[in-house]
């Protein structure tokens, strides 16, 4: 598939995430996925607010334990965090640099495998919301392309996740990230429950009932609440 | 961060209440204090429904309880059901035709704006913390985030007032531990629902209740039983 092939079927999928009964979550790891297909980075996470001071990652490429644990560190010290505060992109820094900015951040993503990171903000107009964390094992340097690409990318999920008119309410902004956030947890616990019940590992669940929410149509959340609930057997998502 | 303001909030409930209130009213009654509400109130809800009110801080918040609970419609029965804030700064405006019975019912009560906060983890459903304000208006910024913070302390309060420890009320050494976003103890308590066949809020129950008698923490037994060095069984507290 050619560049922009990939591209075209990318930008399909996030709007198909945004008619009517849309998904945020599923937005959120669509775009997460996107990013680190078409920018060529090895992972990608994105990191909310959770409008208590707190940066959480709500949707990763991975589920390597050590790279959530560099999320965590980022409301210390890091290229989120940066990149959360000023609004701008933190992108291309020079790992001397790195070093001096984020000490212990730069020691401990090259411990977990990653030699450079970049961090580009979910933003609309004068709210940042959020930042999308790239991560690459190489010292790698993003093209003036590729990052326009990925401000793109990162633009579209805002919006999708805000709603222009939301913006301009915020209490239904508070309502929606509040959500977001403790639907992660419930799809958490759902992983566990489901990685239990078919002896599957934590990841292995998670592609399962993703794959089975996008068959079915169905939200995420859905899935997950129906796992947790007993609605929805093993059975039933290997089989559909 | 270092010590969390949800941790301050705790201590500081802790070490008010032995003036004979309980836990629950010290909370609100400092929830009210920190911030420009009227009033706070505190209701159990559960996903089999309104379980009752905990507590009021004053006459006009205990009918915005009570009338939830017989009318079996509002602000916090939404909240708890949809996972979500619900944010009414203008109650006149809106709530009478989303709540055809409860809206008319609490604008006479005095009340113009009510928010209602679900205290959950993920599919865990606890309860509901409700704030009015007798003149309309929202929560800024600043508010919304001691608002959740408020939440997330009651949410640790009542499942701390759910554990069988012989310790009373004294403080559970991890107290806020379960509100933490490690992924780990919500895959954990996912885990554990299926292996000891219980519920998801009985599971973190058990996960808690098993650091505590080991003297870990909830982290640390959450990834034990993640990476399957430590399995829980039915009718019993732990297996090692």
């Amino acid at each position: 598939m050619t560049r922009e092939q990939q591209l075209s079927r990318v930008f399909v999928e996030l709007a198909d995430t945004m008619v009517a009964e849309y998904d945020v979550l599923d937005l959120l790891h669509t775009l997460a996925d996107s990013t680190v297909e078409l920018l060529h980075v090895d992972a990608a996470g994105i990191i909310l607010s959770d409008q208590r001071g707190h940066l959480q990652v709500i949707a990763s490429t991975t589920h390597q334990a050590r790279l959530m644990e560099l999320f965590t560190l980022q409301n210390s010290e890091g290229p989120c965090l940066d990149c959360f505060n000023t609004g701008q992109r933190v992108v291309n820094v020079d790992p001397a640099e790195a070093k001096s900015r984020w000490p212990r951040f730069k020691a401990e993503s090259a411990e977990v495998g990653y030699q450079s990171t970049h961090a580009i903000p979910l933003r609309l107009r004068d709210r940042v919301i959020g930042a999308m964390n790239l991560f690459c094992i190489e010292n790698s340097i993003l093209t003036d392309d590729d990052i326009a690409l990925g401000q793109g990318l990162a633009d579209i999920a805002t919006i999708g996740l805000l709603q222009e008119r939301v913006v301009r309410q915020q209490e239904l902004l508070a309502e929606q990230l509040q959500t977001a956030l403790n639907t992660r947890i419930l799809i958490e616990q759902a992983k566990g429950v489901l990685s239990e019940r078919a002896g599957m590992d934590v990841d292995e669940a998670f592609a399962t009932m993703r794959t089975y929410s996008r068959q079915m149509r169905l939200r995420l959340s859905s899935v997950a609440g129906g796992v947790i609930d007993g609605s929805l057997t093993a059975d039933d998502l290997l089989k559909g | 961060m270092s010590l969390s303001r949800v941790d301050q909030i705790l201590s500081t409930v802790m070490d008010g209440h032995r003036g004979g209130a309980t836990l629950p009213e010290t909370l609100c009654e400092l929830c009210a204090q920190a911030l420009t509400v009227s009033g706070v109130g505190l209701a159990l809800i559960t996903a089999d429904g309104h379980q009752g009110v905990v507590t009021a801080t004053d006459g006009a918040a205990q009918t915005m309880e009570d009338l939830q609970f017989t009318l079996g419609e509002g602000p916090c029965l939404d909240a708890s059901s949809d996972g979500s804030p619900v944010l009414q700064p203008d109650v006149a405006r809106t709530a009478p035709s989303r709540w055809p019975g409860y809206g008319p019912a609490v604008l006479e009560a005095g009340i113009a704006a009510v928010f209602a906060f679900p205290l959950q983890v993920g599919a865990i459903r606890l309860g509901v913390l409700d704030l009015y304000r007798d003149t309309p208006g929202n929560l800024d910024d600043r508010e919304l985030s001691e608002a959740l913070a408020f939440a997330d302390a009651a949410t640790a309060i009542l499942l701390h007032l759910q554990e069988q420890t012989d310790a009373g009320d004294d403080v559970h050494p991890q107290l806020a531990d379960p509100l933490g976003t490690h992924t780990e103890i919500h895959q954990a308590t996912g885990i554990i629902a299926v292996q000891a066949a219980v519920g998801l809020a009985e599971a973190l129950l058990l996960l808690r209740g098993h650091a505590y008698a080991a003297e870990s923490t909830s982290l640390d037994i959450a990834r034990d039983v993640v990476g399957r060095r430590l399995h829980f069984y039915p009718e019993d507290d732990h297996h090692e």
